[in-house]
């Protein structure tokens, strides 16, 4: 039985605590990679804030082929940046050679 | 392309011979196995940057129900409500052989089942903007955790197809023709070999009929 994990600034997860997912509040990228590597084998799921992703992105990519935990990145308080997008553009890339969907 | 490094041997032409079947085998083979993972793929990625944009808009729309709330009450009495959650959510993991990558599939639970239990706070001392954001949350949730699954499975199939396009393009275009270049030679030198067997016993004939008979 695996849990479900948020990370990011306390505002944009504190909500998630009462829907059943636990949080972990973050305030530098330096926490952000070692409470990661302690999570990774228990949380099946972790849902990162955008903001953070990127700040530790070069340690996100390391999970990228295993099967658990998926590292899904979604939008905080401060608002979307984009990069969720972009990496599922970067998966196309990866398979197909070139971002062939496009935007 | 350069050929390999072997004796132009019958038994390397042999060997050579079966390598290059085995070989146009698995070119087959790999050449089926990325179209359809990438058939597979392009169905999930199209879904996956639906799904993306649909939560990304509904979060935005969940943060600002707790910008209100935030607003409304002060961010200590806003911890001291969220602190003590009651529901806690558990997440098996079924995994699916897609064309040989392992793919998850989630199955959440729910400590408790009441959908009441997402509140764990009484009502009394909080505004009803909060409960606006906490139910905006949980309403997402499926789709977030569907999202997870997708995405998850986009980025192992990525890897996948990766390899599986190094492998075909390595067969196609460095194994195959080398191979075919390398029994191209073999079968020239030993052709040419037996020609000049050929030749050497005429001249050997001719030789031996000039000493016994004067011709």
């Amino acid at each position: 039985m695996y849990k479900i994990g948020v990370m990011g600034d306390r505002d944009s997860i504190y909500g998630f605590q009462s829907v059943g997912l636990t949080v972990f509040p973050i305030d530098d990228t330096n926490e952000g990679i070692k409470t990661l590597r302690s999570i990774s084998e228990e949380y099946a799921v972790i849902f990162i804030t955008e903001k953070l992703a990127l700040e530790m992105d070069s340690e996100i990519q390391k999970y990228k082929d295993k099967t658990v935990p998926a590292i899904i990145p979604i939008p905080g308080v401060t608002g979307n940046t984009g990069l969720g997008m972009k990496n599922v553009s970067r998966s196309v890339e990866q398979a197909v050679g070139s971002d062939i969907l496009g935007g | 392309m350069a050929r390999l490094n072997v004796n132009p041997t019958r038994m390397e032409l042999t060997n050579l011979k079966r390598k290059l079947v085995t070989a146009r085998r698995g070119h087959k083979l790999l050449k089926d196995k990325r179209d359809e993972l990438m058939r597979r793929f392009m169905e999930k990625v199209r879904e996956n940057k639906e799904l993306r944009k649909k939560v990304e808009e509904k979060i935005k729309e969940a943060n600002l129900h707790m910008a209100i709330a935030r607003s409304v009450m002060s961010d200590t009495a806003i911890e001291a409500a969220l602190m003590m959650p009651m529901q806690e959510m558990n997440v098996d993991i079924v995994s699916r052989n897609v064309m040989s990558v392992i793919i998850p599939e989630y199955k959440t639970s729910f400590k408790t089942a009441d959908s009441a239990d997402i509140y764990p706070y009484g009502f009394a001392y909080t505004s009803t903007d909060l409960d606006d954001a906490v139910k905006s949350l949980s309403d997402i949730l499926p789709d977030l955790i569907k999202l997870a699954e997708i995405e998850k499975s986009c980025q192992l199939m990525a890897v996948e197809i990766e390899k599986t396009r190094r492998r075909v393009n390595a067969l196609e275009h460095v194994m195959i023709p080398r191979y075919e270049e390398t029994i191209k030679y073999i079968a020239m030198k030993l052709d040419e070999n037996e020609r000049g067997a050929t030749t050497r016993t005429m001249k050997v004939k001719d030789m031996m009929l000039q000493q016994a008979h004067n011709y």
